[in-house]
Order: structure tokens, then sequence, then C-alpha cells
């Protein structure tokens, strides 16, 4: 069987201790929340964690605090499952309830949290695969090597943000509350990634995703499409989070944001500006979509092929808008 | 057919549990991996990082000094080769001096735990030449050289079949109609839930002890003893529960040698289990089948000729592909009338996994595109396809042009229920663009007429013991892996000695404790095994009725065995208790204990290959898939499958209807989106060694099934029963592709039929190009001049034409 390297494990009681242990552990030491992520990735040797310290025990880090005014915050040790069973926030931002139940299955859902799916390792077909596999073809830069299997001339690594979680709260503006040795910052999530496989995220690695904090639920809309293979369980090939801010009939403000096509989730501003100030009409979702499909640019390092892959985009930014517009005419 | 115990059966064909259901759910089942013995190592085994290549050196000197390392092992320990058919005994245990697709094993070790077994893997330093890989079909045929083996008919190219059944021009020209068709079928790997592992053990006595997750310990019992230079006799070997078999394992495999071996140097038992990713390595799925198909049909649809060639992508070892290779063209004629028919055939070496057996072994790839090629000849003489199979069944009791005995055949009605089911008259090629059904149908054997390995001995035995105590234990060599095999045993048992079938002990699958039956493949067991079991118990009744008749003063012929009592049929109260019968037999004859066995019916073909093909039943299905096809996407959604399959008899209608659905949900899986990927270009590597990026649907994706299961006994099956595990998978890939032309238009000749494709194809519809995806060529092969063998209706006696096979047919198959 693959097994977990041997490693030390750590369970502080607050953010502080938490902090300490990492700063004692240094490069070697690593946080984990649910470990559907990390785990996995231990087995196949992505990670090596000397030590992995346990963020699951933080009651800091456990909770949905709801403000109609000023917004909402999910504490980033919130499971997947309390998320998507939360009656308040479902009636708020159905768009997170949404996404949420579309992330792999209950049973991770269970055990996998907010934080960590934001968090989440970026993917190639190429890099999640075991040690014996990756060094069979020589390994990649994401980890052990130097070149770029999906791109050998490319100076950068090309692996894919798959987190469904990501493309909505960057269209949605959250803001993600990170805790370091220097205190407590916010950033927006547009400004959490970077376009790198894998200089991800621009959290520093002792940081902590301490919450998640979202606009206060009026005026605007939003909705998540995700392709996948199965529809029980799959990581995204394409993610289309679409938000629009209403004035009457008329778009306010929009953003369109793909995941699964980038090692970041891509907010699209051509699309965006494609239907601001419009009744999203057809020829304004026509043309929003066009601008979306532009730019995407996925690489054969996922599922399905990638011309069929770029042109679905098109087609769920449609979808996506589609659904709005029909949404706000119904209502 | 052999009857039960008196006129009404009260087990036979009735629903029940199985016998191991209580142990499963419970999480009470051993399977190997939950075996553990004292002082037990752990093997693990480092594969070839190389498609194709020399090893020029190992060096193991650093490995066997690491602390904790009890053993190292490399090609010229164990330098014997072996190999599942007799003809192909081209695997080592470890790779003496080539390596042929990654993954190919290598070195192992045995150390003290599985860590430090895995760590040492890295400290085995290996070097490699390497040489080019054949990536494909079309580089095997190019590339003769660097030939991947030094055995096979030629080049890179392991087997040419080529046989002719009447002269199908002549067919071809009293046709009406001739259609040629190309059609793809990819590759795709069993998934059994459960990874293999094995465990053996060495005694102080020198013997040998092998638990498995196999499919067939008789056969790993025949390599251990090749391989390992031992007397059979010394040698057990114990097929655990399989969590999952499916064909995959059904060879015996590296691992299992490698821990027999560690077992006898270190004397200390010995374990490997495999990860999912040398699972994917093991392999032995499904072919790669490229396919030209062309077939000559009069008005109404009966077909005067039929030239069928495949090609097959075999990965990098022998298994079991000659006979795959046949099996491709084998089963084409017992569906519908085929006047003659010429059927030429390939497998291909290439560096990949090697295939092999995944269940319907070869004859889903033919049947999906002679299903698919149905449907296209009947849309163009205008006859419904339903009404144009019900036409031209096969007849019951007939002999087809390539000599395969036809019994019983349920396919008429199977075709009418799943037609009536669905409603298929009022909605074929009437559903609204987007939506669709599609029609197709098939056959398959109930057990293969031929062992694998020459003999005349039984294919299955049973014995048969029962205790003073009213206890019955049933031996035999059978292995269930989940099909259910051991309860169909106690079934066949309880009826006719009248017990409750969760009474009765079942033993099974232990070469030592059990006779002989030859595996859980080719759907034999309860065809097989089930009339062994049923001879042995007719056997021990008809030991225990007469003593009872006398102790009773009851006419033998009066007496009923129910209720776990003997008694009078006249007069039920006059009777006693199973266990005052077995005391009066014991009392008088002594140990009450009987054997069964069961040898298939030989076949009327007698022309080389003729041994591929004959059953002593073949179980018939027909399915209607109802699709949804989204033109955007070129998404299909399959809705809804109506399936009816002849059983001849259900031993148990629940694990029937298990068996049916679970090929069905198979089915699916390789109609829509199950592919062996490599990257071809790049160092031929599986792209996705994974269970979640090898894309198989999960229970969630699984659509609404209604099955209707056909009674129709046949006379060589126990009690009239056929086979259920295998033959209702094989409709549902060209159902699906049938379904998704009537909603779109659109002819997706090839699975898995993935979005791209059909949007593809629907992208060409759109500018008026032909409205389709699938292979555009058939490459060049040197095929051998066939072995002409003439019909039963031209006179001929199942023989081929004796001057031709002995000058021009194919060169005699080696003994590798």
């Amino acid at each position: 069987m693959l097994r977990l390297p041997t490693f030390t494990y750590l369970q502080p009681t607050s953010i502080d201790e938490a902090l300490k242990m990492k700063q004692d552990a240094g490069p070697d030491g690593m946080y984990v929340a649910g470990g559907t992520d990390l785990y996995p990735n231990m087995k196949r040797r992505h990670q090596e964690p000397k030590t992995v310290i346990s963020l699951s025990g933080l009651d800091d880090l456990h909770h949905v605090t709801i403000n109609p005014a000023e917004g909402t915050a999910i504490g980033a040790g919130t499971t997947l499952s309390e998320i998507e069973t939360h009656g308040a926030l479902a009636q708020r931002y159905p768009v997170v309830t949404q996404a949420t139940k579309l992330i792999a299955t209950p049973l991770l859902r269970n055990m996998g949290t907010i934080g960590g799916n934001l968090c989440l390792d970026t993917r190639c077909n190429y890099y999640n695969q075991s040690y014996e596999w990756r060094k069979s073809i020589d390994f990649c830069m994401k980890k052990d090597g130097e070149i770029c299997w999906v791109a050998p001339s490319s100076p950068r690594c090309w692996a894919v943000s798959s987190t469904d979680l990501a493309p909505v709260m960057v269209a949605l503006d959250a803001q993600f509350t990170l805790i370091g040795t220097n205190g407590e910052r916010q950033v927006p999530a547009g400004r959490f990634y970077n376009d790198d496989g894998i200089e991800y995220l621009t959290k520093r690695p002792e940081e902590i995703l301490a919450d998640v904090r979202l606009p206060a639920a009026n005026g605007w809309d939003a909705t998540y499409w995700k392709l996948r293979r199965r529809g029980s369980f799959d990581f995204p090939v394409l993610g289309v989070a679409a938000w629009v801010e209403w004035d009457g009939d008329t778009v306010r403000d929009a953003r369109v944001v793909l995941g699964g096509v980038a090692s970041f989730p891509k907010l699209i501003a051509a699309a965006s500006e494609a239907i601001v100030g419009t009744d999203l009409n057809d020829d304004a979702i026509a043309s929003a979509a066009q601008a979306a499909f532009k730019p995407a640019k996925p690489m054969d390092n996922t599922d399905f092929g990638l011309a069929w892959r770029k042109e679905m985009t098109r087609n769920y930014v449609k979808g996506a808008l589609e659904e709005l517009r029909n949404r706000h005419r119904k209502a | 057919m052999a009857s039960g115990n008196g006129d009404a059966l009260r087990v036979i064909g009735r629903p029940h549990r199985k016998v191991d259901a209580v142990d499963k759910v419970t999480g009470q089942t051993k399977f190997a991996d939950d075996l553990y013995l004292p002082q037990m190592l752990y093997c693990k085994i480092l594969r070839s990082p190389h498609p194709h290549a020399r090893i020029t050196s190992i060096d193991t000197s650093t490995a066997k000094e690491l602390p904790g390392v009890k053993g190292v092992l490399v090609g010229r320990d164990i330098p014997i080769a072996f190999g599942i058919l007799p003809v192909s005994q081209d695997e080592h245990a470890l790779a003496p001096d080539k390596v042929r697709f990654i993954g190919d094993p290598v070195a192992a070790v045995a150390a003290i735990s599985e860590e430090i077994a895995t760590e040492t893997l890295d400290r085995i330093h290996v070097e490699y030449e390497q040489l080019d890989a054949i990536a494909s079909i079309e580089q095997a045929l190019a590339n003769p050289e660097p030939r991947i083996h030094d055995y096979g008919d030629s080049g890179n190219l392991h087997k040419l079949v080529s046989l002719e059944f009447g002269d199908v021009e002549e067919g071809f020209e009293q046709a009406y109609l001739v259609r040629e068709d190309l059609f793809f079928y990819g590759g795709s790997t069993h998934l059994p839930m459960e990874q293999h592992a094995a465990l053996a053990s060495y005694s102080a006595d020198h013997k040998l002890t092998l638990w498995s997750s196999t499919q067939t310990p008789h056969y790993v019992q025949r390599a251990l003893a090749k391989v390992l230079e031992m007397p059979a006799s010394r040698i057990r070997v114990i097929a655990c529960p399989n969590g999952g078999g499916f064909g995959g394992k059904s060879d015996p495999f590296s691992h299992e040698i490698v821990v027999a071996k560690f077992a006898m140097m270190t004397g200390r038992p010995v374990k490997i289990t495999l990860t999912r990713e040398e699972v994917f390595y093991c392999h032995r799925g499904r072919h790669p089948t490229l396919m030209w198909a062309k077939t000559g049909v009069t008005k109404d649809g009966h077909i005067t000729a039929m030239h069928f060639r495949t090609a097959l992508d075999g990965g990098g070892y022998g298994s079991y592909g000659v006979a795959s290779t046949y099996y491709t063209g084998a089963l084409q004629t017992v569906t519908y009338q085929v006047d003659r028919y010429k059927f030429q055939g390939m497998r291909a070496f290439t560096n990949k996994p090697p295939c092999g057996p995944k269940r319907g072994h070869g004859t889903p790839q033919p049947r999906f595109a002679l299903e698919v090629q149905m449907d296209k000849l009947a849309e163009q003489l205008g006859m419904d396809p339903a009404d144009m199979r019900l036409r031209h069944l096969v007849p019951e009791n007939s002999l087809t042009a390539n000599y395969l005995r036809v019994g019983s055949i349920g396919l008429g009605a199977c075709i009418e229920k799943v037609v009536d089911g669905s409603q298929w008259r009022d909605r074929f090629r009437k559903l609204p663009e987007g939506r669709g059904v599609g029609l197709a149908c098939s056959s398959y054997l109930s057990g293969a007429g031929l062992p694998i390995y020459w003999n005349n001995m039984p294919h299955s035995g049973v014995q048969l013991k029962c205790d003073r105590g009213g206890g019955i234990t049933v031996f035999c060599g059978s292995t269930d892996i989940g099909q259910g095999s051991d309860s169909i045993l106690a079934y066949i048992v309880a009826e006719v000695l009248g017990v409750d079938p969760f009474e009765i002990r079942i033993v099974t699958a232990d070469t030592d404790l059990t006779p002989v039956d030859l595996g859980s493949y080719a759907s034999r067991v309860t065809l097989m095994s089930g009339n062994a079991a049923l001879q042995a118990a007719e056997r021990a009744r008809d030991m225990i009725a007469p003593e009872v008749a006398q102790k009773l003063d009851v006419p033998r012929d009066r007496l009923v065995f129910a209720d776990s009592r003997v008694f009078d049929s006249e007069d039920p109260e006059r009777g006693m208790t199973f266990a005052e019968a077995v005391q009066a037999a014991e009392g008088a004859l002594g140990t009450i204990g009987t054997v069964g066995s069961y040898t298939p019916p030989k076949s009327p073909g007698r022309y080389r290959g003729a041994g591929v093909g004959p059953s002593p039943a073949y179980s018939y299905s027909a399915a209607v898939a109802e699709v949804e096809v989204d033109i955007d996407s070129g998404i299909v959604r399959v809705l809804k499958i109506w399936i009816g399959h002849d059983i001849g008899r259900c031993i148990n209608p629940t694990t029937v209807m298990g068996q049916v659905e679970g090929s069905i949900y198979m089915g699916l899986g390789e109609a829509l989106m199950e592919d062996m990927e490599y990257r071809e270009n790049f160092h031929v590597v599986h792209k996705i060694p994974s269970m979640l990026e090898y894309k198989s649907p999960t229970t969630l994706d699984m659509c609404e099934v209604e099955t209707y299961l056909i009674s129709d006994p046949d006379p060589n099956g126990p009690f009239g029963a056929k086979e259920a595990g295998q033959g209702p998978l094989l409709p549902v890939a060209p159902a699906v592709a049938n379904a998704v032309y009537d909603a779109v238009g659109v002819r997706i000749d090839e699975v898995p039929i993935m979005p791209e494709k059909v949007r593809k194809a629907l992208k060409q519809k759109a500018s008026g190009k032909e409205a389709r995806y699938g292979p555009t060529s058939f490459p060049d092969i040197p095929w051998p001049e066939p072995i002409h063998v003439p019909t039963p209706w031209e006179g001929g006696d199942g023989k081929a034409l004796q001057h031709e096979e002995t000058t021009t047919g194919p060169p005699p198959e080696r003994q590798h």
C-alpha cells in the first residue's frame, strides 16, 4: 500500500501556540486542517513535512458569524459539510452553499475545511502521481525536478488551481484574514493567489488563514458552474463564478472568474466589462462568453482534452450569466 | 436437465441472501491483506521506469546490508518463465534481462516493515540500455525491430489468425446490401476495489502455502510448481475471498511467486499488498481493439456473409492474449444467422502493461462493432432494428458457420421484453432532438468448452461430506470473487438434500482441501461447479435414500428430502430428520461422502482455433438505452437502460439481478469514460494510474435500470442455469452508441463515447461532412492464408480442408 512517511504530529490549542510551533519547526513544518489534500499528497511525497501542526482543534477558526449589515465571517476551520448544511448561509449566500456542495464527496466534505479548500495545492497530472511514477519520467519542477512536463520549454510551473471556492470568493470580493507572528492582516481574495503553479499563494508559509469575510448580502447575485467528468466526484476542469450587482434591470458591476484553467482563479475583466451597463441581454452575454473564451488557456494536464475544455468556457460563462439574468427577471 | 427433489423447487429460483453476506457486511471477511502471521515480513517490488530497455546491471549490495532487510531478489534468482497459456510462457517473476513496460517487475525486497522495504527500493541500482518503445498497433506493424519478444508470429506481431467458413466473397455477391465499417474499442481496466495481495509461508517440512487474491488458485499452483521447481503436491494455494476480480486476478502474478520465493529463502511468512498504481500495471484488462467489419445482407436483413478483422493492442506480454484474439472473432455467429463467415485477427506486442481477460473477454469489442453495424444496416434497409434482429435469430439446437453448438436461445424474448418496456415502437426515431433510444444484443459463454492447458480431466470437482450430526460440507476448488459462487454450491446441494442452504458449510478455493475447479473465469462456475455439486448431492441422496426407505418401509421413489427431513410424500408424518437419515446410511455403508465432477460436452469444431468459442450453453441479452445528448457540449447522459437477460434458469434471482446490473454499470463505464491512457509520445507512461483520475462511474453516476430475466432452462445447465456475470455488459456500449445516433444523428464508432468526440462529430455534421467520429483506416496486416472450413450446410464436418491446413496454415503454436 501507499503509506504516509513518518512525521511528528502536533496539536496546538491556540493560534499563538500553532504559530510558535511552526516557528520552531521551520520550513519542515506544515499546517494541516482536514488533511484531505495534504495527507494524500504526503503519501505521494509531494510535501514532506517532518512536523505537521493540526489546526483542527482551534475553536477560533471554527465559526460562522453572520452580521446582516457588515457581512459574514466564516472561520477557516469550518468543515465543508458544516457550510453546506448551514441554513442562514444558504439563505444569504446560496452561491457559497452551491459551490461547497460540488466539492469532492460527502465523506471528504466531512473532513475538509473551507480554509483547506482555499489553500488547495495546485494540481497537474504530471505532478499528482506517486514518487515512482514521477521518478520514471523524471521529476518536474513543482517537486524534485527542473522541468515543466506540460510545457517543457516554459520557465514556470503550469499546475492548475482546482479549488471550487476560490473563484467564488474572488467573484464575491471576499476578504481573507491572515494571522502571522507579526499580527493580523486582511487581503482581498483576488490578491491571495499568484499565477504560478508552485508559488500559488501570496500567504507566507507561517501565516494561518483564519477566516473568510463575505460582503453583506444585498443587491447582488452570483452563481458557480462546475465542469467535471462525474457529477458525483471530481475536481473542476473548469469553474465559472459569476457575480453581478443589479441597479434596477441594469448591471451596475460584475465579475466573471474562471477556475481550473490557470494556476490561479482568473478574473476576466473583459467579460465583466461586456455586461456592465447592460440588462444581460443575449448579445451582452455572448460577448462576455467570447471575452472569457479568448484568454482561457487550459493546458494538457487535467482530465479531458484542452480544446474541448476551452470551448466549454464559452458555454459555461453563457450558462452562468443566463442563470443570473433569468433569476433577476423572475424576481 | 437435472431435476430437483420432487416437482416443486424449494431453494432454486427463490431469492436468498448470499452465504457470506453477513460476514461481508459486518466486515468479518478476511481478504488476503487482512492476514497476519507471526514473524511476517513485508515485500515491495521495484519496477521498471522504462517502457523498453535491456538491463545491463543490477547492484543490490547496499540494499542487502540495510538494517531490517531480510532478502533481495532479482531476475536471475527466479529464472524460469511462466504464463497463463502454455503457448505464451513469456513472463518472469522479475525481469532477468529486459523490461517491456513501465511497471515491469525488476527486483524485490523483503523487510521487517513495509516502510523499510519501500525505502530499500531506492537503494537498488539498476542500469538500463534503452530500446525504442512500441506504443501502438501501428508502431508494432511498422517496426518489427526491436522485437519485444523473441517469439510470436512475426516481428512484434504476437498472433495472427485467419479463418474462413464458406466462401465469403460468394456470400457478398448474393447480398442486396454490403457495408464496410471501422470501429475502435478503447482499453479499460478491471478496477476491483481490492488491490491484489498475497501471503506466503514455508513450513519446516518444506511445504509452501500461498494465500492470494486470485481467481484461479489451480493455475497459480501450476505456475508456482513450474517456477519454483517443486512438486505441486507440496504447494497449497488458497484463494482468499476476492474484493472483485473481473478477470484482473486470473493470471499467475509476479508478486505471488516473489513472496513464495522469499518465504522459502527466509523461512518467515512474507506478505505483499500492491498499491493501486501497481494494480494498473498488473492490468490484463480490455485489449484496445481496432476493427473492420464487412457485412452483406439480403433485403430483409439476413446476413449472407460477414468478414471481420480485428487488431489488438496486447501490451508487453502474452497473458491470455492468444485466446483474447480468437475471442474477438468467435461469437459473432451465435446471435443472428450468418451464412458465411471470415475472421482475421492480430495481436500486437506493445510496451504497455499486458492486456488480458476483462469481463466479456475479447467479445465486447466485436459485439460493439457488430451491433452498431446492424443499426446502420437496418436504417439503410428501412427496417426497424429490433424487427431485423428478431427475424434472423439463430435457431435453437443448431450449429453456426464456425461450428459453435447453440442450445437454448432466449434472445427473441429478451428483445421483445426491452422493446415493450422501453416503448421502443413509439419512441425510436420519434423523440425530440437531443433525446434518443438505441438497441443492441449480445451473447456470452457459460464456461469455455476447453481448459487452458490440454487435459481430459473434469473442469470442476466437488466432494461432499454428510455428517452424522446432519451437517453437510461441500468442498470445491471454485473461487468466490464476489459473484456468489459459494452460495450457488449451497443452494444446489440444499435443494437436492432438502436442507437449509445456510446450514451447509462451504469449503472452497484451497488446493489442499478441495478438488480442482479451473477458476472463476469465462462465466463457468455456476454451470460447471454447479453441475459437479448437483452430481455429488444426487449421489449422496442416492446413498441415503435406500437406507431410509428400508427403515421407514416406504418405497424409495416416494421419499422426499425437504425441510431438513426425509419423509414419505404420501404420509409426511412418516419420516426422520436428515441427521437420522445420515445415521441410518452411515450405519449401513460407513462414512457418507460423495464426489461429483463436470466435463463439458465435446465441441463439433475440429479446425485449429476451434477451441475458442465452444460452450455448454450461451446466455443472451438485449438492451435498450435511452440517452440525452447536450448539443452544445457533446455530453451524453444515459437516462435509463432496459435489459433482458436469458439466464436459462435463476439459481438465485437476486444475485442474478446483481450480476446483470453490475455488468451494466461496468458497461456504462466503458461506453462513456473509462480509458487506459498512455502518454504515447512520452515514454509510454500510464497517464492516470489512480482511482481518482482513471474515470469510472460511481454509484451516483449510475442510471436507472429495468431488468427482465428470461427463463428458458438449458439442458446443460444445473437446473437449466446459464451465466449472468459477463454477457449483460456487452450490449451496453453499442446500445448507447445507437441511442446517441437516434438522439443527434451522429455515429460515434468508438468507445469511450467522450463529449469531445460527440462534439467533433456534431461539428462535422453541421458543416456538411460525415456525421461520424471513429477510426478512418485499418492497417495492412500480413494475414496468413486462411484456414478454410466448409460450413455445416455445405456438408462440412467441422474439419478444415486438409491440404490447405497442412500447406498454408499458420505455423504451429510454439511452446515457449
